[in-house]
């Protein structure tokens, strides 16, 4: 079966310091892998890759058959990839609404001319789509908020959706549940499993919390130190003795 | 008595309608790219000087304004691509490109003089300023209400740009956070290169008017673009309303001044009235300051 997302041999270093070595990892059309690992295992760096944030030192890393690597961030995007941030990285002081219009943007006409005439029945369509994702995250009693005084929990959705609106064949997830209370924790997976069923995007998600991870995933990468060490099924995975000692120390 | 402080109050709405577009050029390249443009007011000399030479060769003034606005625009995106892109990927710093912009006014200094000479000329303008109409008690003249109208205009159709098109949406995006509006796609590069566009052609607008009020030199712009940078600082350097209102305050405040204390002390006061208000506070009076989540 061919990969929708291959990442080969790829290695990153900034200076002396080895952010990732020869990791090598697959994602099949429509599964969910998680990517666990200790802090500073290179969980965010591999994504930061990925998304051409950072320039790899060497490997490769492939997108529906293309090479992915001499893209910018924002080509990355328009061919289908979209990603949230473990620390949030919204448009503050616009509205939760303007997000998600801020990630219909690749979906206007490319035409300057359109784009400052505001065609109406465009407008329309963006509205509803974005609409949708607003009732599917629950964001409607703060549609009009500055997203900047929304509660954490609630920016953490927004987030989510803004990446949504971007209507990815793949999400990159760093961190989707970190910094939420138990109970927002249990919302946000059920979200995430929806996403699947609902809307058919394939996930790649970063968490330390194992339990979620293992919930959602199907399959599950370990990182430690910028070395994968363990892959499989979840129960396998957290099993692996590296996995443990990684996790617990020696 | 009420007259004459309408009268003064109203020639400053008029200079401050015209360093309300200075400082709105000066707080769109800031708010998006956090770089002064020092290079701000002499785009807009020598976009003015383009008008001029196509006004005395009797092109119609629609035509002039019109290829100053583009080349004013034009000097902008290229300088934005040409040398700021380049520097950001040679891993200059932002002093280093603050300073870029000082190296692009000098240059453009230069070839003014060297194309136009250093001799002041009147610049052939449409609208006159002898032409007055009254109000009641007060007296108007026509290059007044124009430039009024012209800073309305600009000021409008910024906001009109920046708040209800896509490309605002992106611009506003971009400037909030580059690597959050990448990740959505947006192409980053490109739209801060057209807020270097519009913001240099609101400079340009800024300077067409002002020409026909003075003389024009190679440096007839550099106290209207200091008198902007002070109105956007005390309106707050990343907010757009507050470099209107930054403007309007200090074209009447000086107005004021020249009328009731002396002339000489036109300029100080208002610059003055800056210090107390960033004494009190400092990120002017409708800036946010930029929160840093890390």
């Amino acid at each position: 079966m061919e990969a929708l997302l291959e990442v080969r041999e790829l290695s990153l270093r900034f200076g002396g310091i080895t952010a990732l070595s020869q990791i090598g990892l697959a994602v099949a059309e429509g599964e969910t892998l998680a990517v666990i690992g200790p802090n500073g295992s290179g969980k965010t760096s591999l994504f930061n890759c990925i998304t051409s944030i950072y320039r790899p030192t060497s490997g490769a890393i492939s997108f529906r058959g293309e090479p992915l690597t001499r893209h910018s961030p924002d080509e990355v995007t328009r061919l289908g990839i979209a990603r949230t941030f473990q620390n949030l990285r919204l448009f503050h002081n616009m509205s939760v609404l303007d997000n998600l219009m801020v990630g219909r943007h690749l979906h206007f006409r490319k035409n300057l001319l359109a784009a400052v005439l505001r065609l109406r029945g465009e407008e329309t369509r963006h509205r509803r789509r974005c609409e949708e994702i607003v009732e599917f995250l629950n964001l409607e009693p703060v549609r009009k908020t500055r997203a900047g005084d929304c509660p954490y929990g609630v920016q953490k959705r927004v987030e989510l959706g803004r990446a949504l609106a971007t209507e990815p064949r793949l999400l990159l997830l760093d961190e989707p549940v970190s910094g939420l209370t138990q109970e927002e924790k249990e919302e946000f997976a059920y979200w995430i499993h929806e996403i699947r069923g609902r809307f058919g995007i394939t996930i790649l998600l970063v968490e330390h919390d194992l339990r979620v991870a293992s919930r959602l995933a199907g399959r599950m990468v370990a990182l430690d130190h910028g070395v994968k060490i363990a892959e499989g099924t979840p129960a396998a995975v957290q099993r692996h003795p590296d996995v443990i000692k990684a996790y617990l120390g020696e | 008595m009420m007259d004459r402080f309408l009268q003064y109050g109203l020639t400053g709405l008029s200079a401050g309608s015209l360093y309300a577009l200075v400082a709105l050029g000066l707080v769109l390249i800031y708010r998006s790219t956090r770089v002064l443009n020092f290079a701000h007011g002499d785009i807009a000399t020598l976009a003015t000087f383009v008008s001029y030479s196509l006004l005395s060769n009797h092109y119609s003034f629609p035509v002039a304004f019109l290829a100053s606005l583009l080349v004013g625009g034009a000097v902008g995106i290229a300088f934005y691509f040409g040398v700021l892109v380049k520097a950001q990927r040679e891993g200059a710093n932002l002093l280093g490109m603050v300073i870029l912009t000082l190296g692009l006014a000098l240059i453009i200094q230069g070839v003014v003089v060297w194309w136009w000479g250093a001799e002041p000329v009147s610049l052939p303008f449409p609208i006159s300023d002898t032409t007055t109409y009254r109000f009641g008690g007060v007296v108007v003249s026509q290059l007044s209400l124009a430039t009024m109208a012209a800073g309305l205009v600009g000021s409008v159709l910024l906001y009109l740009l920046v708040q209800r098109t896509r490309l605002g949406l992106a611009m506003r995006a971009t400037s909030e956070n580059v690597m959050a509006a990448q990740t959505l796609g947006i192409p980053t590069r490109l739209v801060l290169g057209l807020s270097w566009g519009v913001a240099s052609a609101l400079g340009v607008v800024a300077g067409i008017f002002l020409a026909p009020a003075l003389l024009l030199d190679p440096f007839f712009m550099l106290d209207p673009f200091l008198k902007g940078f002070a109105a956007a600082v005390l309106g707050g350097l990343n907010s757009l309303p507050g470099a209107v209102v930054g403007a309007l305050i200090l074209g009447v405040a000086e107005s004021l001044a020249g009328a009731y204390l002396t002339i000489q002390f036109k300029n100080t006061l208002a610059f003055l009235i800056i210090i107390v208000v960033l004494l009190v506070r400092p990120e002017g009076l409708l800036g946010k300051e930029f929160k840093e989540r890390v």
